[in-house]
């Protein structure tokens, strides 16, 4: 290598290094890419939460549909629940998976705040939220009309993640549910 | 007064780690709960991204573990639980993920840092002593002249 471009070594490395930094700037470390993208719904067999009925996979899919984690003692959903409100209230289905929670605590939620969901899957033992690969709560799956997951989302659900994100994704799978 | 301050910092440097895991799981043989520790040690907590399932207290974790202990009982391998808990969370789960081509980079990137280094180590000391030789084949001559030279005015 010629002496003069030899100088330039430090100031080429410090470039990829700054790169690399500046890209991870703007990373969120605790995002998880799911494990589930593009894979089925898994089966379950729980109660709902309204009425004890038993409710499997084969009830809640056929039609794209929002799948939202939540529990009464996850604060960030008390922050979500008006919009998942606003969300149904335009035509998205939301089922609702009452995550490691109190049945009577849960319907005490809803029947203060409003209930937004199709039904509610209660786990109280989280097996289906291991089956999901939940973490944490709030979460929203996003499942299209064959029961597969298109999308998971981490985190309170509010307009610009609605508008940024979920969105697109809803458009693309009601459009195929309408192709014959 | 010296004295106590060293012997509270020795103090606190003696702190342990203390477990945060509460539970404990009856196991019908010495053998499966050596595998239990194993893998409850290798398994990471996705939702406090640094511990292993074992240190976590967080909910998921005591799923993990709780689910950890009833396949084990059932008699799982250790490699179709693994494969059951990246199934679910990806490899991030494992503190040694599987060598693939999402993880080729995690795994090679040392070795592949390591080769540059001794490389470039070598470069160096290569090109110091090319340099000393380089030396002697032009400026013999004049050291020679210079070292013969009788010093007449010291």
């Amino acid at each position: 290598m010629a002496p003069r471009l030899k100088l330039f070594l430090p100031l080429f490395i410090f470039v990829v290094l700054a790169g690399f930094l500046y890209r991870g700037l703007s990373l969120d470390p605790m995002a998880l890419p799911s494990a589930l993208i593009d894979k089925p719904l898994p089966a379950f067999t729980l109660t709902a939460l309204a009425d004890g009925r038993e409710l499997s996979r084969e009830d809640v899919i056929g039609e794209p549909a929002l799948f939202n984690v939540w529990a009464t003692w996850c604060i960030s959903c008390r922050a979500e629940h008006p919009y998942l409100q606003q969300l149904a209230d335009r035509g998205v289905p939301i089922y609702g998976i009452n995550y490691k929670d109190e049945d009577e605590a849960a319907r005490r939620w809803l029947r203060e705040l409003g209930d937004p969901y199709r039904a509610n899957i209660v786990d109280r033992e989280g097996t289906l939220g291991v089956d999901l690969g939940v973490y944490g709560a709030p979460e929203t799956y996003l499942v299209d009309a064959a029961g597969v997951i298109r999308y998971r989302h981490v985190g309170v659900v509010d307009d610009r993640v609605w508008r940024d994100t979920l969105e697109p994704i809803w458009r693309e799978v009601q459009a195929m549910g309408e192709q014959p | 007064m010296k004295a106590r301050l060293l012997a509270l910092g020795a103090l606190m440097l003696l702190s342990i780690h203390a477990g945060a895991v509460i539970e404990t799981y009856e196991f019908s043989t010495p053998a499966l709960e050596a595998r239990y520790q194993l893998l409850s040690e290798e398994l990471r907590c996705p939702k406090c991204q640094n511990q292993n399932i074992a240190d976590s207290n967080a909910p998921i974790s005591q799923d993990l573990r709780r689910l950890l202990h009833q396949q084990l009982e059932a008699g799982a391998s250790d490699e179709e639980i693994l494969e059951f808990m990246v199934a679910r969370y990806g490899e991030f789960v494992r503190y040694r993920p599987a060598f693939n081509a999402a993880t080729a980079v995690l795994w090679l990137a040392p070795l592949i840092l390591l080769l540059a280094g001794v490389a470039g180590l070598l470069l160096i000391l290569c090109g110091r002593r090319d340099g000393a030789a380089a030396l002697t084949e032009d400026d013999q001559a004049q050291l020679a002249t210079l070292l013969q030279t009788p010093e007449k005015d010291a």
